[in-house]
């Protein structure tokens, strides 16, 4: 569970001061869904950021599970993420020269996991969103869709507890957009995850349970019963 | 993964690798070839001393000549006029000791008791002359057809023909001790045909030939050969190894003495110290227990050395070595900042990296790991082109002239240095430049390649280590 109090995070540009985060609280419980929305230059990237400990907040406190991330050393930091945090980005970020196996595989490298048990369990991923048959294709040999299924592989294959999601399906078509979305979905009732997503996506929006909505810094969150 | 993902990385950024690992090359074969051609000349420089010494010498002793001495020592011939119809030939040889004054023969042994020394032994130099030819008288031939007398009473005339027909011959000579075989000039030759002296023969009139001389004057082995009026018998022909001989005859020392009417004198005394890396105090030793002596060691002797050697020798030193370094610095930079740039260009890969958990230390050593493998490419590369170049040197083998000596002397004022007989004035040599490569060259050009490695490997490690992962992700959004 994440518990965020009072987290303020503030950038220098040039002579004037931005406050990409004023005073945030806010709690996510364990399996939950979360979107967060707002509109471009609202502080949505920088959140998900400090919930995947990427960066630290100016001050305030991001707990998961009883650990403020925001104190922890960057080895015990680097842990966290390589352990229990799974990130899945607008880009995709897969490494060009590697095969969509191997791409999977580099989220257990940090995990010391043997070369034998890594391939196994990154073909397993990739099986489960669909590229069974394409585990020694490179990226740029992949439709955009099929490069974001590798990519959720890569952020599922380690079993995290958070999955954390930046505009996943912003660089997609319609038809792939929903074919992704399934897939995050299923994976976030299979696994258990708890899950947040960045989105511009009004339509996406709409399915979270839970919707947040960051504009200048300040969130709003509410429940979305029509889910 | 290190290595799967390294390999990729390699191939997709070749170009940019490759031209890493040729400034690495270019850097590192050029200090092949600079070390090996400076190798070349420190065996070329020791093949040129070694012609004067003998392979085991470590110093000589002698004794300068005085100004008086060479005048005394004249060659002087007196030949009677033949008379008309007389053909036969007279000759006459004069020897005289050659270079140095004389030590006594006692002094090898002081010599050789000295602290530090392991072995000496003496030798004699003689240069001999040789004239031989006719000189026939001229004939008085009366002036006009009838006899005439002048006022004076005497008979008119003039004296014609008469005359010299002489060859003059000269040569050197050099008493060997012939019960140390190991040390000398001798040992700088090899015997390419007959033996050389026996250990018994330190009175027998037997000689050894140098081989152009032996050539020259068409001796061969069971030839004789007379000196001064001793018919010695050619045992053996040797061949300088530098092509350039202490001397034209080899004879046991003591017939030398006896040739030079120098008995038990010496002119130069070989030493071979106990250890080669106390030459210098074992030189001080003889200098202060042995007064009025020069004491030269070949390092001595390496300064006089002069012409085209010494001239490429120097440029090998300097020029060629502050090219290499400035090569290899301005070599390592490229790599450095080429490794740098290239990790800019992968930040977003390196920021995902990070984000999946990666440390920096296993994102650096990636890094390094790339930058490892550009230098030893480049070593590779730069050990071959080095190799190659060697070579080059060593197959034109381009002639280099050495004077030796034409300084006046080494140090200490002896007024010349230590050798063969005919060794006083300077000599000019002339050696093949070649370009060995030694193994220690091959450690370092492997030990600069990895070097270039880790320069290059640094500076992107540097960059990749600093790199934050939020920094990373939000400079490519």
């Amino acid at each position: 569970m994440y518990e965020l109090s009072n987290v303020t995070k503030r950038y220098t540009r040039g002579k004037d001061t931005v406050h990409a985060l004023d005073g945030i609280d806010l709690t996510i419980p364990d399996g939950d869904r979360l979107v967060i929305q707002g509109p471009t230059g609202g502080g949505k990237s920088t959140l998900l950021q400090m919930l995947g400990g990427l960066d630290r907040p100016t001050a305030g406190e991001v707990v998961l599970d009883g650990t403020d991330l925001a104190r922890l050393s960057e080895a015990r930091l680097t842990r966290v993420r390589s352990e229990s945090i799974g990130f899945v980005f607008q880009s995709f970020n897969l490494i060009p020269t590697l095969t969509a196996q191997e791409n999977v595989e580099t989220a257990l490298v940090p995990l010391g996991i043997k070369v034998k048990e890594r391939r196994e369990l990154a073909a397993e991923a990739l099986e489960s969103v669909g590229l069974g048959e394409r585990l020694g294709h490179l990226p740029g040999e992949m439709s955009g869709g099929q490069q974001q299924r590798v990519a959720i592989a890569r952020a599922v294959v380690k079993k995290p507890k958070v999955l954390l999601a930046d505009e996943p399906t912003g660089n997609l078509d319609e038809g792939t957009r929903d074919e992704i979305m399934d897939v995050l979905e299923r994976l976030w009732k299979e696994h258990g995850l708890t899950f947040v997503m960045v989105t511009h996506d009004s339509t996406l929006a709409k399915k979270a349970p839970r919707l947040a909505t960051l504009r200048q810094g300040r969130i709003t969150v509410k429940e979305n019963a029509a889910t | 993964m290190f290595f799967t993902y390294l390999r990729r990385e390699l191939r997709r950024r070749i170009k940019a690798a490759l031209v890493v690992a040729s400034g690495l090359a270019l850097g590192i074969a050029l200090v092949i070839v600079v070390n090996s051609v400076s190798n070349g000349m420190g065996k070329a420089q020791d093949k040129v001393l070694q012609s004067l010494y003998g392979l085991g010498t470590d110093m000589t002793v002698t004794k300068a000549a005085s100004a008086s001495t060479g005048d005394a020592q004249r060659p002087r011939f007196r030949f009677d006029a033949q008379n008309d119809g007389d053909d036969s030939t007279q000759s006459s040889d004069r020897v005289m000791v050659q270079g140095f004054q004389t030590l006594s023969a006692s002094t090898v042994t002081e010599v050789g008791s000295q602290s530090g020394v392991s072995d000496a032994v003496g030798g004699l130099s003689l240069q001999v002359l040789k004239v031989s030819g006719q000189f026939t008288r001229g004939q008085f031939q009366q002036g006009g057809g009838g006899f005439q007398r002048g006022g004076n009473g005497r008979p008119q005339g003039e004296v014609r023909g008469g005359g010299a027909d002489f060859d003059v011959n000269s040569y050197s000579v050099y008493g060997t001790d012939v019960t140390k075989p190991g040390l000398g000039p001798l040992t700088s030759s090899k015997i390419t045909s007959g033996r050389t002296f026996r250990t018994t023969e330190t009175d027998a009139e037997v000689v050894v030939a140098d081989s152009a001389y032996a050539k020259e004057k068409k001796y061969k082995v069971g030839s004789t050969v007379t000196i001064k009026g001793v018919r010695f018998t050619v045992i053996g022909i040797a061949t300088a190894d530098s092509g350039d001989s202490a001397a034209n005859l080899y004879v046991p020392l003591k017939q030398a003495q006896t040739l030079g009417g120098a008995k038990d004198k010496v002119t130069t005394i070989y030493v071979k110290a106990a250890d080669s890396k106390r030459i210098d105090s074992v030189k001080s030793t003889i200098r202060k227990n042995v007064p009025g002596t020069t004491v030269t060691t070949s390092a001595d002797l390496a300064d006089t050395v002069s012409g085209s050697l010494s001239t490429a020798s120097s440029l090998a030193a300097n020029v060629g070595r502050w090219l290499s370094l400035a090569v290899l610095v301005a070599a390592f930079l490229v790599a450095g900042l080429l490794t740098s740039s290239a990790v800019s260009r992968r930040v977003r890969e390196f920021g995902t990296l990070k984000a999946l958990g990666w440390r920096s230390g296993r994102v650096t050593r990636q890094v390094v790991g790339e930058a490892m493998v550009n230098g030893l490419v480049g070593g590779a590369l730069g050990i071959a082109l080095g190799l190659a170049g060697a070579y080059a040197v060593t197959a034109i083998s381009p002639g280099l002239q050495a004077q030796v000596g034409g300084t006046g002397g080494g140090p200490g004022g002896g007024g010349g240095f230590p050798g063969g007989p005919g060794r006083r004035t300077a000599k000019t040599l002339e050696v093949a430049l070649t370009a060995p490569v030694s193994l220690t060259t091959i450690v370092l050009a492997v030990g600069l390649a990895v070097a270039g490695g880790l320069i290059a490997g640094a500076f992107g490690g540097w960059r990749a280590s600093r790199l934050r992962p939020a920094d990373a992700l939000r400079r490519v959004e």
